[in-house]
């Protein structure tokens, strides 16, 4: 079997349009934190671009099978890393999720282990043999997932641990879940939530949490809280009307963090509903090329390994998305690409590394 | 089983497709409901979120003598306001914020949830006129505590050590109380508006209109811009119709005392000086009452708050017996009645004494008068019955309110038949009619009242309404002018009119009851009386206390018809008549002093010319030295380019 990749076969389509979206992303952070403390953060964030697309490049050119075969040592450490988060993080705003690194740089695992957990499932359906899902089988599935989540709960980042659900059901959904499975799921998780907010004595969600959650359902009731903040994103989306405005609300810093999760709020703001719903296509278009990528890949673990990180990108953009225009609470998740923040754009290239590896050997096999 | 090389099932792929197309559609829609359907609503909520109204408080008008002389003035203050319109968690903050104003945490806390109920763009005025240290706290944490900002109020500056304070009253922030009346629906809370006096009867003209400036800010509650300003409108200068120089001698005169002083001008009704005693400084209140200091002034038995001049109400005494004079003339029964005064006589069974022991033997109503005799006046009272005396008493507006233009007015009590049923359900006793004869038993009135009364005998029954304004003064609308120059006139006979005045002319000389009063060269005419608390066998049960003294009286005016000034003297604890006409008549020679030293026809002077024409006649000794001539001649006087400087001294005032 000859190995001979080339860079003939990138997708440099798929490149091309996520630079776009970068490129808006930087723009916006530009003009958002202009005249803030943040001065200066795109630069930053165009250093950050230019790392993950190196890091991309090295990715993509490590054979994910290779990768694939030595996944469980990687799941190990990540899950070790978790542990050490939990051990020995720094404890910042009431959370820890971060851990010092030498160099004055804080390293947070919760966005590695995303990746490597992608590639767990993929592995993991990858060699399963049967057409349908067997519950266990669905129960080792879960359990591979379920066990890095509920550490990242408790450092506790709800976000972050939603993001690995999608992963899952991914997953799940393309290794061959039934419809019982799915119902009798979708009946658990029903009864599940009910008795984390309406059962006092459970303990899963912090109270920042169930307010936030709470608030999202009536945003009166916490007007200062987040549900301000949902309140002053839908005053800015809503103000940028059709073809956008000054961004009042913006610069005058009513809507919270507009550079990192309220980045798509201050660019409708901005740009109106013309605008967001560029960037919408956009994302909709790499979504579709990302999938096209699936339905090409050489094998069913590479097909596994591409829908996880559509799955990831497409529960950000709609949580992020969903978010910024009061569709769903504020959980403090980033748009991938155009929020401002090293991890968060380091993370989505070395996905899209991971894409274009697949891609690459296409015809390899 | 499946093959190595099987792929994914395409279906589930394509479902995933259309998942994410739905996801895409649903936070499209999202998207077109803020953006284009909804989109004008929330750009007014973003205009809202940006602009903050900060109010520019309007100066209240200063208060002027009748000469235009400066009595209430505005000094500028700095406020500290509390703004509730960022995003700062207030009730956390209120810690601080009390430490720096140097105020009690718990009333700031209690101030901020007392007003969440408001809107957000009205703030809350934490603090008035700051120290420099605590605006120097403001300005420091600009940063920390953005919500907190200073605003540039003009306070009033009243003249010191409770001059006039009565009369002109004092502001405060208005009341909840306040706020539920009709009268003042369009007032807001945190207004400072009149509390007493002219400050509250005229607070509609002397209060401005606050203008206000819309800043741009930002969700921290910093200014980043200005839009526009709506200009403050000053509140309108008022003319008082005092005479700051009369206003003085009054103060002077009843420095340390209890009671009250009114000097009006009959012909009109304008009031010249009014003081009441004890009194109070209202700039302790301008800023901020201590609860001790107001509970102090409450309490006090002197009643400092009271204006005595038109709230006391007090038996007149015998300057009551002027009143029965009038009434006795017109009834044509005084001028024939002769009475032998031996210190007292008996009516209806029980004895009435007169002041004078030994009696005043022989007494007609002249003598009755300066001689005050009360026996000739119980006689007149009995003769007369309860209700001549009380027709009257009430034609000339006792029991009644004088209409005077100052809040808080009372009414006081002239009594009679149909009075007595209606608030004892009793019938009136025969004897009860004898005690009102000297001004005693049920009578009641406040000191206006009996200046009134007096000025109206004075005038021959020319009655005019008090008041301290003069509404030509003052714009159209803001007062009813018609009320203050309404005159009635009371029916009173010419000869008894000349009669009553002349009698009176003699209390201030040898033979009457104050002759110590006397001023050589003003011819003054007038009445004392001195009225119990109690009866005098109670007072001696007392021990004679101070506290049971008898209320001195003393109603005078010059010159005795048809007067240019009218004053009334209360005298709390001054035991007779005489010592209050003392007060009196040093006001009254006040005035007289004033009129002769001021210039009573002024030339005119011209509009073009730096020059004046005057014609004077003088004598001087003819050309032989012998006999005086008179000469006449024209003089042609250059004017001074500015006009001179008018010297003006008043206690605790700057022009």
């Amino acid at each position: 079997m000859a190995r001979y990749v080339s860079y003939r076969d990138f997708d440099w389509v798929l490149l091309g349009f996520v630079l776009i979206i970068c490129g808006l992303g930087v723009m916006e952070i530009h003009s958002a934190t202009m005249h803030t403390k943040f001065a200066g953060a795109h630069v930053k964030q165009v250093y950050w671009v230019v790392a993950g697309v190196g890091a991309m490049f090295v990715i993509s050119l490590v054979n994910y099978q290779a990768l694939l075969d030595q996944i469980h040592w990687f799941y190990i450490a990540g899950v070790a890393s978790l542990m050490a988060v939990l051990l020995f993080g720094q404890k910042y705003l009431g959370a820890k999720r971060w851990i010092h690194m030498p160099g004055g740089n804080h390293f947070q695992p919760s966005e590695w282990v995303k990746l490597i957990l992608i590639l767990a499932v993929a592995k993991y359906f990858a060699d399963m043999r049967e057409r349908e899902l067997s519950w266990p089988d669905f129960m080792k599935a879960a359990a591979i997932v379920g066990v890095p989540m509920l550490m990242v709960l408790k450092q506790p980042d709800l976000g972050t641990a939603l993001t690995y659900l999608p992963i899952a059901a991914m997953g799940v959904f393309l290794g061959g879940l039934q419809w019982r499975q799915g119902l009798t799921v979708a009946l658990i998780a029903t009864v599940g939530l009910g008795a984390v907010f309406f059962i006092p004595r459970v303990h899963v969600l912090k109270s920042y949490q169930k307010q936030r959650l709470t608030s999202f359902v009536d945003p009166e009731l916490d007007p200062q809280g987040s549900g301000y903040q949902v309140e002053q994103s839908k005053i800015a989306v809503g103000s940028g009307g059709l073809w956008g405005g000054k961004g009042s609300q913006t610069h005058g810093a009513f809507l919270p963090v507009p550079q990192t999760d309220f980045i798509f709020a201050a660019f409708s703001e901005e740009h109106g509903f013309v605008g967001a719903l560029g960037v919408l296509l956009l994302y909709f278009i790499v979504l579709m090329r990302l999938t096209q990528n699936a339905q090409t890949a050489p094998d069913r673990a590479g097909t596994f390994v591409v829908m996880g990180v559509v799955a990831v990108l497409s529960f950000h953009i709609l949580v992020n998305v969903g978010m910024v225009v009061g569709f769903m609470p504020v959980t403090g998740i980033p748009l991938p690409l155009m929020s401002y923040g090293g991890s968060s754009v380091l993370f989505m290239f070395l996905a899209l590394g991971m894409v274009m590896n697949v891609r690459m050997r296409r015809f390899v096999n | 089983m499946l093959g190595r090389d099987e792929k994914v099932s395409e279906v589930r792929l394509t479902a995933a497709q259309y998942i994410i197309l739905g996801i895409f559609l649903i936070l499209a829609y999202g998207l077109w409901k803020l953006q284009v359907m909804e989109s004008g609503y929330y750009a007014s909520a973003a205009e809202k979120n940006r602009i903050r109204n900060v109010p520019v408080l309007a100066p209240r008008g200063k208060i002027l003598d009748r000469e235009g002389r400066t009595i209430v003035d505005n000094y500028p203050s700095f406020s500290a306001l509390l703004l509730r319109d960022s995003t700062r968690d207030l009730v956390g903050d209120a810690d601080l914020i009390a430490q720096g104003l140097h105020l009690d945490p718990n009333e700031v806390r209690a101030r901020i949830r007392h007003f969440a109920s408001m809107p957000q763009y009205q703030p809350i005025f934490l603090k008035e006129d700051i120290t420099p240290d605590e605006l120097q706290f403001i300005e420091a944490h600009r940063n920390e505590l953005p919500e907190l900002d200073t605003i540039m109020a003009h306070r009033r500056l009243y003249p010191r050590n409770g001059f006039m304070a009565h009369l002109i009253g004092y502001v405060g922030e208005v009341s909840e109380d306040m706020l539920n009346q009709p009268q003042f629906e369009l007032y807001n809370s945190g207004d400072v508006v009149g509390i007493s006096g002219v400050e509250r009867q005229y607070n509609n003209l002397l209060m401005g209109t606050n203008g206000s400036r819309q800043a741009l800010v930002d969700s921290h509650g910093r200014e980043v811009g200005r839009l526009g300003e709506t200009e403050a409108i000053p509140g309108k200068q008022l003319k008082l119709t005092v005479d700051i120089d009369l206003q003085i001698a009054a103060e002077q005169a009843l420095e340390g005392k209890n009671g009250a002083i009114v000097a009006m001008d009959p012909h009109t009704g304008e009031i010249l000086a009014m003081v009441s005693g004890p009194s109070f400084d209202p700039n302790d209140f301008a800023v901020h009452v201590s609860r001790d200091q107001w509970n102090k002034l409450v309490t006090d038995p002197d009643k400092p708050l009271l204006n005595k001049a038109i709230q006391a109400q007090l038996a007149p005494g015998s300057t009551f017996k002027i009143i029965m004079s009038v009434a006795g003339w017109q009834e044509g029964i005084a001028q024939d009645l002769h009475v032998n005064c031996t210190g007292g006589a008996e009516f209806y069974g029980r004895r009435f004494g007169c002041w004078v022991k030994g009696g005043h033997g022989p007494v007609t109503l002249e003598k009755a008068i300066y001689q005050s005799c009360d026996v000739f006046f119980y006689t007149l009272a009995e003769k007369l019955g309860i209700d001549r005396i009380a027709k009257y008493a009430t034609a000339l507006g006792l029991g009644q309110k004088t209409g005077i233009d100052l809040p808080n007015e009372v009414a006081g009590v002239m009594p009679s038949e149909e009075w007595k049923i209606k608030n004892f359900k009793q019938k009136w006793f025969a004897g009860e009619t004898i005690s009102v004869g000297i001004g005693q038993g049920a009578v009641a009135i406040t000191p206006v009242q009996l200046l009134r009364a007096i000025s109206a005998i004075s005038m021959g029954g020319r009655m005019v309404v008090p008041h301290v304004i003069n509404p030509v003064d003052v714009p159209a609308g803001y007062v009813e002018a018609a009320r203050y120059t309404e005159v009635k006139n009371v029916p009173i006979d010419p000869n008894g009119w000349t009669f009553v005045t002349d009698a009176m002319s003699r209390v201030l000389l040898p033979e009457g009851t104050a002759p110590s009063a006397h001023v050589p060269g003003i011819d003054i005419a007038g009445k004392t009386g001195s009225a119990q608390i109690v009866s005098l066998a109670t007072r001696a049960r007392f021990k004679n206390s101070d506290d049971l003294a008898q209320n001195g009286w003393f109603v005078g005016f010059t010159p005795r018809r048809n007067p240019d000034i009218v004053v009334c003297v209360l005298f709390q604890g001054g035991e007779h008549g005489r010592l209050a006409a003392r007060l009196a008549t040093q006001v009254i020679k006040a005035y007289v002093d004033k009129q002769h030293r001021t210039p009573q026809k002024m030339v005119e002077k011209p509009k073009s010319k730096g020059t004046v024409d005057i014609g004077g006649l003088w004598t001087e000794p003819g050309s032989d030295g012998g006999k005086e001539a008179l000469h006449g001649g024209r003089f042609v006087l250059d004017l001074p380019k500015k006009p001179l400087a008018v010297a003006v001294a008043a206690p605790g005032m700057h022009q």
